[in-house]
């Protein structure tokens, strides 16, 4: 079997827990050990939340070292700058393209970074990074919160759970009323990944 | 037959609790345990409360126990230092039927005002200490806690981390509760219940015995166990630091202890005899080290990890490697955190009902300072204590001058009038904090003459640690209807008769009644009241910003409101997160009406 160490990065709000939560059933339902570890902070809203998952035969520390991720999920983009170091050489980032200023920024005394600088820290880390509109794909199906399961659609392709797992766990973890419109907005995440992988290998054949 | 479930540590000592026959279970809201009990209140039979505080909490599990059924009670780590008295009387009453105590300790603040080991209470109290390293342990120790305490007479100490609390993980659990076949029942006997000095005096050395009886259960603990592998290290450790452990020694010899006291001696003579370099990896305090030290075993630990802050794999590794117990890495190329990204702190949610009385106070204080402008003289002091509220403290309000613990504020601000310094001073307090510790301090304060003005936000829940009902919301922990404390009526009782009940969203009454309070040489209280705005259902008329009408003036700014941004130097209001009708402080605040529905 193989191992499996994703990181999940957001602000609070976003649904972090609940996708770590949903990645951590389906490992479960697949028959694999896995644990999850979420990081809060204090607050209900607007602080940054981080989210741990190993998955494997077997799972001893929640928590993964720096240098040993193989995924990480962003939500937000400065939030993907903010763990990049976890990742291993060849870690892959999937990141949604939507900066949510801290008010810090808002007061002026810190600067948000720029697409460049972002780009520059991940870059330091890993060159596969894929960076969609996550948000705005998500408001076009009438629920920014969904954001959530359509990045799971993008991870999933990454990760051999059946889409029956995935559609078990989706449907287990979320209110009855809300499942098919996260249904849907986990297929446009797969799409999305997709389209996102041919454009690459495209450009790099060209 | 088993049922697989992924639970947080949380869950999972509630339903290890629920399976193990508890029958009463208590808690005060607290990072990171608030769960446990949430969990174990929707089991509809037991019965399960929010205790007006820790100390009550402990007392009304105590006293079920006394009678006859199992108890459990559940805090955070310094809610123990609240419950401390009653939990010190429990150690030396002992019990009748079993009682767990859970304390949750917070290795590395994430959520707290300190880092305290609980261990040490074990110590203190002389009971039992259990910690388990994952949710399996936390439901299967339950069982064992309970029998433990049945059998020695003693409560038990269950301690998790905030990190085995808040993890996921694995467990198979039994589907069946075990059925409590005795009922409840208090048997009379002053000499064990009554701690008179002289029931007391017979009683104290039974609880030096009890310790020693606990120690030779120690060493046949079933989840007190070896791993045998390699002789040139041996590590004794415990709790989340055993998962730790062995990511980062996979080849070594392990003694994992999931009683932490009293420690089997027998047991660690052995390992340590078997092993060439004894090493204990702990969180926090270097409780097990110093313990194995007294027994005269040569042993290293904290000159190895840090005492401070939470462990995880890679400080392990590094202090590995320092040491020369793991070979040396390449590069250490860890770090490229050079670059300084913007931190996120947690902020007063949009809508929030303290964001109007913390703009009123910051700016009659003269605490919020516009972009580009610089600090002023600040004008009267704030205590404050733990809530939601005590992230006023950050800008752009910096309207908290201090926090110590749940209902500090009250006396400190008595302390201050009394030490004489020229400044008013305004006590800031939850409705939560203020029936949990906040009562006792103004008592004081009527007791003493005190005049400082007293701002009771009273939000309509614990909204810090997630909305849980409290003795003013009227709803009990399992959903039912119960009287309301009315916040008014109590403050009048004790004797005040500046009471003043403000409308959370109303900029001007608030200003004028703050203005008020300072100005009068007595007691005040001001009740601010309004809802927490996380459990606004509707949004109905996000507020916008004309920007033809916006003179640029940043004041909307200082609220500090999430929902209000700034990009290229022009201010607006995000509508997914404006709540719109229901706050409009915002509104309230712009002088050139740029803001409106």
């Amino acid at each position: 079997m193989k191992k499996y160490n994703l990181i999940i990065a957001g602000v609070g709000g976003q649904g972090v827990v609940m996708a770590g939560n949903i990645i951590g059933e389906a490992a479960m339902m697949t028959g694999y050990d896995v644990k999850k570890t979420d990081t809060l902070g204090m607050a209900q809203r607007g602080g940054s939340v981080v989210s741990h998952l190993r998955i494997a035969d077997k799972v001893f520390s929640p928590l993964i070292n720096q240098g040993e991720v193989d995924i990480l999920l962003a939500f937000e983009k400065l939030e993907a700058a903010r763990w990049s170091h976890f990742l291993k050489p060849s870690g892959i980032v999937i990141v949604n393209n939507q900066a949510l200023a801290p008010l810090s920024v808002n007061l002026g005394s810190e600067q948000y970074p720029s697409d460049n600088e972002i780009t520059r820290i991940i870059g330091h880390y890993t060159e596969i990074l894929y960076i969609l509109d996550g948000t705005n794909l998500a408001m076009q199906l009438g629920e920014v919160k969904t954001l959530n399961v359509l990045m799971l659609g993008c991870l999933s392709h990454f990760i051999p759970f059946t889409s029956e797992i995935w559609r078990k766990s989706i449907v287990k973890n979320l209110p009855t009323k809300v499942i098919d419109l996260n249904l849907n907005a986990f297929k446009i995440g797969i799409k999305e990944i997709k389209d996102m992988i041919d454009r690459k290998t495209r450009n790099k054949n060209d | 037959m088993t049922n697989t479930l992924l639970l947080s540590g949380n869950e999972a000592i509630a339903l290890g609790a629920y399976h193990a026959g508890v029958k009463v279970a208590t808690a005060y809201p607290g990072t990171p345990s608030t769960e446990i009990l949430e969990s174990l209140a929707r089991f509809k039979d037991i019965y399960a409360e929010w205790s007006t505080n820790e100390k009550v909490a402990m007392e009304v599990a105590l006293g079920a126990a006394y009678a006859g059924v199992r108890s459990f009670v559940a805090m955070k780590h310094v809610g123990l230092n609240v419950a401390s008295d009653p939990f010190m009387a429990a150690a030396i009453t002992g019990v009748n039927a079993g009682m767990v105590v859970v304390t949750a300790d917070d290795p590395g603040i994430h959520s707290s005002q300190n880092e305290q080991d609980n261990r040490n209470y074990a110590r203190l109290a002389k009971v039992p200490m259990l910690e388990p390293a994952d949710s399996q342990e936390a439901y299967e120790l339950l069982a064992y806690a309970f029998n433990i305490s049945e059998k020695f007479d003693t409560p038990v100490m269950l301690r998790s981390t905030t990190r085995i609390s808040h993890s996921k993980s694995v467990v198979n659990a039994k589907v069946k509760r075990k059925i409590q076949i005795a009922g409840s029942r208090f048997d009379y006997d002053l000499s064990k219940y009554v701690m008179l000095p002289a029931n007391a005096r017979i009683r104290r050395p039974r609880v030096e015995k009890r310790l020693l009886d606990l120690t030779e259960y120690s060493e046949s603990f079933p989840f007190n166990w070896v791993i045998e592998g390699r002789s040139d290290i041996g590590i004794v450790t415990s709790g989340i630091a055993y998962q730790y452990a062995r990511e980062v020694f996979p080849e070594a010899s392990f003694l994992k202890l999931a009683m932490t006291y009293p420690l089997p001696r027998k047991m660690i003579h052995r390992f340590a005899a078997q092993v060439e370099r004894l090493l204990v990896i702990e969180e926090l305090e270097p409780f097990m080290q110093e313990y194995i030290q007294a027994m005269g075993i040569k042993v290293i630990g904290k000159e190895f990890t840090p005492r401070v802050g939470e462990l995880n794999p890679d400080i392990i590794a590094i202090a590995g490697r320092r040491t020369g117990l793991l070979p040396e890495k390449e590069e250490e190329k860890l770090e490229l955190k050079t670059q300084k990204l913007p931190n996120r702190p947690p902020l007063l949610c949009p809508g929030c009902p303290h964001s109007g009385i913390f703009y009123v106070l910051s700016s009659l204080g003269q605490r919020s300072i516009l972009p580009g402008k610089k600090a002023r003289q600040l004008k009267f002091v704030i205590t404050g204590d733990i809530g939601c509220y005590t992230l006023g403290a950050y800008p752009p309000l910096n309207a908290m001058d201090t926090c110590a613990c749940m209902g500090a504020g009250i006396g400190q601000a008595l302390g201050m009038e009394k030490a004489g310094i020229a400044e008013s001073i305004v006590a800031l307090i939850g409705d939560s904090t203020f029936l949990h510790s906040g009562i006792t301090g103004l008592v004081d304060a009527v007791y003493n003459g005190g005049q400082i003005t007293v701002i009771i936000l009273d939000n309509r829940t614990t909204a810090m640690t997630g909305h849980q009902e409290h003795p003013g919301t009227g709803i009990t922990a399992q959903g039912k209807e119960t009287c309301a404390i009315n916040l008014e009526l109590l403050v009048q009782g004790l004797g005040i008769n500046d009471v003043k009940t403000i409308d959370a969203w109303d900029l001007k009454m608030l200003r004028e009644g703050v203005k008020g309070a300072l100005s009068r040489p007595e007691l005040s209280v001001i009740i601010v009241r309004g809802a927490c705005s996380v459990r606004a259902s509707k949004h109905i008329n996000p507020r916008i910003i004309d920007k033809k009408l916006c003179n640029q003036c940043n004041l909307c700014l200082m609220i500090g409101c999430p929902a209000i941004g700034r990009e290229w130097e022009q201010v607006y209001i995000d509508a997914s997160l404006c709540i719109g009708d229901a706050c409009t402080l915002c509104q309230q605040l712009c002088s050139g009406k740029a803001i409106s529905s």
